[in-house]
Parts: C-alpha cells; structure tokens; sequence
C-alpha cells in the first residue's frame, strides 16, 4: 500500500483566550496530523481543549475574548492560517468541514431542511440550477440513511429528532465531498441506539468516500470502535499519541493508564474502579512542572520542576512524560514500573 | 433473607397534553405506565433506558415529587398513600434523592454549610452545634474539609458539587437513596470517584439505592439488579450478572450491543436497530418497541406484552416468551432459522 500523505497538519497550535481574569491556553503548542482516508481521535476530559482545537482549524475561535496566537495549520500543505476569511470561507464545507456536539445550535430554526442544504450546496456550486442544488441535496439526504427524504426537505428542524438531526448535519457537511471531516463529539447528545447509527454511518462514510475524519470524543470506547490512531489531550497539550490498537494495549501516559483503568466495562464487573485522584485542573493553573504531577502515582522530583515534552517511545508512538525521556535513562523508568507493581 | 424495602405496584404518571386558549387536555404522555418492581434492603438496583423512557419520573413518582396517576409505592411494607401528613414526613427523611446536576440542585447564594444544614433544619434537628458537628462530619465522609463549610456551590468542581450533593442527600441518616444520573454529568476519572464513595458509603450506612442511568456500563457496575426500561414501561429486569449475560427483550440486546465498549480487540456482533424512540404522547400499538424490533410478530401490533417471569428471578415483556407468541409459531421459527 502506498504510505498515505498527511492531509492536514497541526503544527505548534497556540490558541489563547484573553479574559479578564487572565490570558487562558486552551491550546499549549498542540501538534498532530490526519492522513489521507484516516479517522484520527482526539479523546480527553472536559475542559481540556479539543473544541477550542476543532474551532482552530476552522477559524471559529471567538474573537475577542480567543486568538490564534501561534503555530501553522497545514491542509495540503498549504497554511491556513495564512489564508484570507473570503479563502477561508470557500474551504470551510468544501475541503473542510466540520460538525458541532449540538446539532440545533448549528440548524436554523427558521428555515426548512431543504433551504438550509440548498444554501449549503449553492455557496460552493454558483452556477448549478435550482433543479441540480435540490436532486444534490435529497441525494445527500438519502445518504445519510434518512428515510422520505423528499417530505424531510419541506420540514423545519424542530420536527426532527436528535439523531435525524445529526443525520442533517452530517449530510450538510458532506455536500461538496470535503477531503477532512471534523466532527466534534458527533453523538455526545444522542442515546446509545441511535449513536451506534451515527458512527456506522460515519465508518461507512469513510470507507465508500474514503474522507478522512477528525473525531473528537471524551469516550474511550467511541474511539476503540472508531478510530485508527488516537491523541490523547490533558490541560491544553498533546500527552499521547498511538495507534489505537498501541494506545489500549500498551498506554504509557500516567493518564492515559489512569484513564482507560476507570471506565467500567459492561464485559465484566470490576470490584472497585480505578480513580484518578484530585480534579481536571484549569488550563493555565499550572505554571510550573508536569501538569499531571498533582494526580500522578509516578511523580518524582523532576516532574515538579520541568515541562516534559512529547518523547518517541517508538516510531509511532509519543508520549509526554519523562519516564520516557532516554535521559532520564530506562533505569528511572524501570524502578517506577517496579514500585508501582 | 433480605426483605423488600419499596415495593412499587402498577405506578402510572400520565401528563396531560393541553392545547388552546383554555388549557384543553387533548391527550396524555404516558411517561410510566404500568410498572412494578421491589428493592431489596441494602441493595442495588439500576434503571436504564433511553432519554425519554421515563427514568426521572420514575424517581420522582416514589418520591412525591409528583402525584401518581394510579398505582401503589410500599415502604418497609407500609403503603405511603394511606399515610397520615405526619408520617409522610417521616418517611421523607428515609428517602432522599441525588439529582445528575448537582449546579442546579445546590443554591448558588447559600454556603455549603448552609445547603447541608437544610435538610436536618426540615427534619427539627434544632440544636445548632450539633447540626455544625454533623455538617463537619458528612464533610469529612465524602471526602471534602471543614473549611468547604463556608464556600459557595461554584467554588466546587463538578465532581466536588456531586460529593456535597451526596452529603445533603446522607444528612438525615436515609435508609434509600434514589440517585438520578448522578455521575452522567462528570469526567470519567472523577466519574469513578463518586462511584466508588458511594459504594463505599452503601457499606458503611447499609444504604439501599435505586440508580437511575443511561450508562449501561455504569449500572452493571454498581448494580446488583437491573431495571431496562422502554417507554414508560419496564421490558426486562434481572440480576444484573444474568441481564449481561443472557439478555432475553429484543432492545437489551440492542441496547448492550449499541454500547461502545473500549478495546479495540474486542470484535462483537453489532445488532443496530433502525429508527428513532416513538413519542410517548402516541406510543405504537402492541408492543411499543415493535417499530424498530428485528423480531416482530404479528401478535406484536396488537397484544401489549405483559412483563412475565421467564426463569427464576428473570422477568421479560416479550412475545417472544409468551403464548400468544408461540401461537405465531410458524413466524418465529423462520426468524430463528434466519438468525
Ligand atoms: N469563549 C471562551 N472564553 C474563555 N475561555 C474559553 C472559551 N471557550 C473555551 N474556553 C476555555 O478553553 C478551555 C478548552 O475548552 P474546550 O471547549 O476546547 O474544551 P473541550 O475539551 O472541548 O471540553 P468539553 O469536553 O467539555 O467539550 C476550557 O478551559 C475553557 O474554559
Ligand atoms: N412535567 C412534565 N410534563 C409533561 N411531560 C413530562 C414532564 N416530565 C416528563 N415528561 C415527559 O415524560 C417522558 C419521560 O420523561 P423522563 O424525564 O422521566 O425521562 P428520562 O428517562 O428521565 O429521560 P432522560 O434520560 O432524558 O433524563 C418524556 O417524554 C417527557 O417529555
Ligand atoms: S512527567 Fe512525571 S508527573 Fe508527569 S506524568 Fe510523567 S511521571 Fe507523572
Ligand atoms: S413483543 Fe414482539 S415487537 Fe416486542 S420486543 Fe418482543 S418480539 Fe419484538
Ligand atoms: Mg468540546
Ligand atoms: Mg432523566
């Protein structure tokens, strides 16, 4: 197989938000990339920066009280960041798209389904007729597994139900065959049943279409069923980067071990779960050290001095912590593993 | 033995839809209808279900937070609707609920000293050094300090606000403790702390709990028993090791397998049901799941399936266990040889 090219590029991405009680960095130097027909995961707890990382790439970021303040977003190489909002514009929904947690937030509770897909359709293909936008539109609509696709058209959004309006909202994103799709917790709001639709969907969507998928969820087992290659984000970074399959089987972060050790899984019933003590800290609260020192079982001296950066544990896979660090030498990291069993 | 603690017989809620100037009621939302279910003294049941289904109202029917259309709530064998003002008040104390919102439930302008003082004030506890001591003390057992007393609810972090609603729920020394959702709202790493404090809070206080969920992964984990309910009505409910193991309604084995489980190595058989939840306002006729059941009979549109006892301590609301079911024998046998 030829070795994929990367299609979109995050690199050094700062993003701060100017507050009146203080700047906050919602995104600390946050690198990764998607490749061509990959579905890449960012997974992390609430508060930790994956929307602020989505809203980036997009230039969504609310401005004041947000700004891009440094990094480059390649997409074909090419830096968005660089673009103008009217080049901007043509590649958001064309190159780009993304899909929001809310679907009613980004619906129009005042226009019908069929107006707001013709408009979404018409602002990339100027010169198709009325005709072409409406065949286009119900097309994508039956795409998406939506059933009588041609009466959903005439119907407003409140008519529809949670999940058929993601449903809409992932037909509207798809209209011009974007290269990236971000979808950014696609099926936090819907129920189980009506997720596992979702995500089929998108696998498939992937597949047939080959659209490479940026998913940003906080469940562990979305991302298990979902994604080949995860990032795994605390407090405004990047502290772990793997494929899938190397992330659940071999998790190096402290974090990420914590992590997946407190789900309860429905397969077999754990005594007690793991806990990760102490709480999510704030971005920006910790000026100083490792920003897991606090909740972390491995700490040492080290990690309350210095920032540690992403070391390679091996060719794909990254991890931010200096049990990892060569300098630190295997031997630090073998005693840890060693008081730790 | 363990002996029941709530016994719920046949309870309806039924809100009335009102259209027009005048308020005309024009229907109703069957939010429950028709369930009945007991919890044993100490232990746990989980109800799960889809947004909807009637989990909330479930709760908040025992509680008296809202009236019963029909039907009878029993606590420790003693029928609450035939108590006396008096002795409802007593029994408030014995039952207390923890909401999934702990924001919402907690005044903003109140210290947490003053919220979890509240409830012994209610319950004439007038000494006020001994309700300080025993604010201090259900601090301290939820793993919070003496000094959070003087705080406000939004200098608490969402799993902090979940510990403090936790103790205002312990203050009067309850006997069952309806948790509505009360991890869905938080991160999964301080989702296990909660779990795991009110785990460790049902031994110490020989709690019993009725935990209310979506999270079917949650529940299994802290229920001995489970409830699954689909619109306003119970389906299934079991031991909570037989549910996992031997889900016997056609939506618990959806429902199980529509859960994302988290290892990629892990290669299960994906039953995805197609459609959308029905409205309860105009549930369909029959079985209300026959809409999007893979096994639906013709029986199933028309006789609602009654929730039945399939094995020992295993009841099902299905056709496919019933004999009305098996009448429809030649249907059924061709969907198993197609299975
Ligand atoms: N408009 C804003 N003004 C100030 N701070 C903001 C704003 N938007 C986001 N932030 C901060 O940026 C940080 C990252 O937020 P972000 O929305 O990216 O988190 P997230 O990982 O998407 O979390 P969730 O899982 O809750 O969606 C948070 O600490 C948040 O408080
Ligand atoms: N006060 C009310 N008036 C009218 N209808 C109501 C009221 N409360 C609930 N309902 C309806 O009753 C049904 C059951 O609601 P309930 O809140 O019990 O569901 P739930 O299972 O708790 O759902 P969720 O998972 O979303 O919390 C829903 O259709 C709801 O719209
Ligand atoms: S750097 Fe230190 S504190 Fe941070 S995760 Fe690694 S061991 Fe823990
Ligand atoms: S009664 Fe019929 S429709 Fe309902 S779950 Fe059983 S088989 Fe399916
Ligand atoms: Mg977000
Ligand atoms: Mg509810």
């Amino acid at each position: 197989m030829r070795e994929r090219q990367k299609l979109l590029e995050v690199k050094d991405l700062q993003t701060t938000f100017f507050t009146d009680s203080g700047e906050i960095p919602a995104v600390d130097h946050v690198d990764f990339y998607v490749r061509e027909g990959e579905v890449l995961g960012i997974v992390g707890e609430s508060g930790c920066g994956k929307s602020v990382t989505s809203l980036s790439i997009m230039q969504l970021v609310p401005n004041p009280p947000g700004k891009i303040t440094g990094g480059e977003i390649l997409f074909e190489n090419q830096d968005l960041l660089k673009k103008t909002e009217k080049e901007m514009r043509e590649i958001r929904g064309n190159d780009v798209a993304m899909i929001f947690q809310e679907p009613m937030t980004s619906l129009n509770p005042l226009f019908t389904i069929g107006n707001q897909i013709a408009e979404a359709i018409s602002l990339h293909k100027k010169n198709w007729s009325k005709k072409q936008i409406k065949d286009r539109a119900i097309e994508m609509l039956r795409l998406v597994g939506l059933p009588r696709a041609e009466e959903l058209m005439k119907e407003y959004p409140h008519q529809l139900s949670g999940g058929m309006r993601q449903r809409v909202m992932i037909a509207m994103a798809l209209v011009c065959d974007p290269k990236v799709l971000i979808a950014d917790e696609p099926t936090t709001a819907l129920d189980v049943t009506i997720q596992a639709q979702i995500l089929k969907l998108m696998r498939e969507l992937n597949e047939r279409m080959n659209t490479a998928i940026l998913l940003i969820t906080h469940d562990l087992g979305v991302v298990a069923e979902t994604c080949e290659r995860v990032v795994v984000m605390y407090a405004g970074q990047v502290i772990e980067e793997a494929p899938t399959q190397e992330i659940f089987e071999n998790p190096c972060h402290p974090y990420t071990r914590g992590l997946i050790q407190s789900v309860p899984d429905m397969r077999d019933k754990k005594e007690r779960l793991y806990s990760i003590p102490g709480n999510v800290p704030k971005p920006g609260s910790i000026k100083k050290g490792c920003r897991f020192a606090a909740r972390c079982e491995s700490a040492f001296s080290r990690c309350w001095e210095e920032t540690p950066e992403l070391y390679r544990n091996s060719d794909v896979h990254q991890t931010r912590c200096f049990l990892y660090d060569e300098q630190e030498g295997v031997t630090n990291r073998d005693e840890q593993a060693t008081a730790k069993s | 033995m363990s002996k029941p603690l709530l016994k719920v017989e046949g309870l309806k809620k039924y809100f009335p839809i009102r259209k027009g100037l005048i308020g005309k009621t024009v229907g109703h939302v069957k939010a429950i209808d028709d369930i009945s279910f007991y919890v044993n003294e100490g232990e746990t049941l989980g109800i799960v279900g889809e947004s909807g289904c009637g989990k909330s109202t479930t709760g908040r029917t025992i509680m008296r937070l809202l009236e019963p259309t029909e039907g009878v709530v029993e606590f420790e064998g003693r029928d609450l609707n035939s108590m006396s003002a008096n002795e409802v008040r007593k029994v408030r104390r014995d039952i207390q609920m923890v909401f999934q919102d702990p924001y919402a439930s907690l005044n903003p302008r109140h210290t947490i000293g003053k919220i979890l003082e509240e409830p012994l004030i209610v319950h004439g506890v007038s000494n006020a050094k001994e309700r300080r001591e025993k604010v201090v003390e259900f601090l301290k057992i939820v793993g919070l300090s003496e000094y959070h007393a003087k705080r406000y609810p939004h200098q608490f972090s969402g799993g902090q606000r979940q510990r403090i609603g936790i103790a205002r729920a312990l203050m009067t020394n309850p006997k069952l403790i309806i948790a509505d959702e009360p991890v869905s709202a938080l991160d999964v790493s301080i989702q296990a702390q909660v779990l795991n404090l009110m785990q460790d809070l049902q031994k110490e206080f020989n709690l019993t709990y009725i935990f209310i969920a979506h999270d079917l992964g949650v529940v299994r984990h802290i229920s001995n028993r489970v409830a699954v309910m689909y619109l306003g009505k119970i389906v299934e409910i079991t031991e909570s090791e037989e549910l996992y193991a031997n889900p016997l309604h056609p939506y618990t084995q959806a429902l199980l397998s529509a859960v994302p489980v988290p290892d990629p190595n892990y290669k299960k058989e994906q039953i995805i049901i197609e459609g959308d939840m029905p409205s309860p306002a105009n549930p369909p006729s029959g079985c209300a799941f026959h809409t999007r059941c893979p096994f639906k009979m013709d029986v199933c549109t028309k006789i609602t399936p009654v929730l039945a006892e399939e094995s020992t301590g295993h009841s099902v609301a299905c056709h496919l266990y019933t004999q009305e079911g098996n009448d429809d024998i030649d249907r059924k046998k061709q969907l198993e040889g197609s299975v």
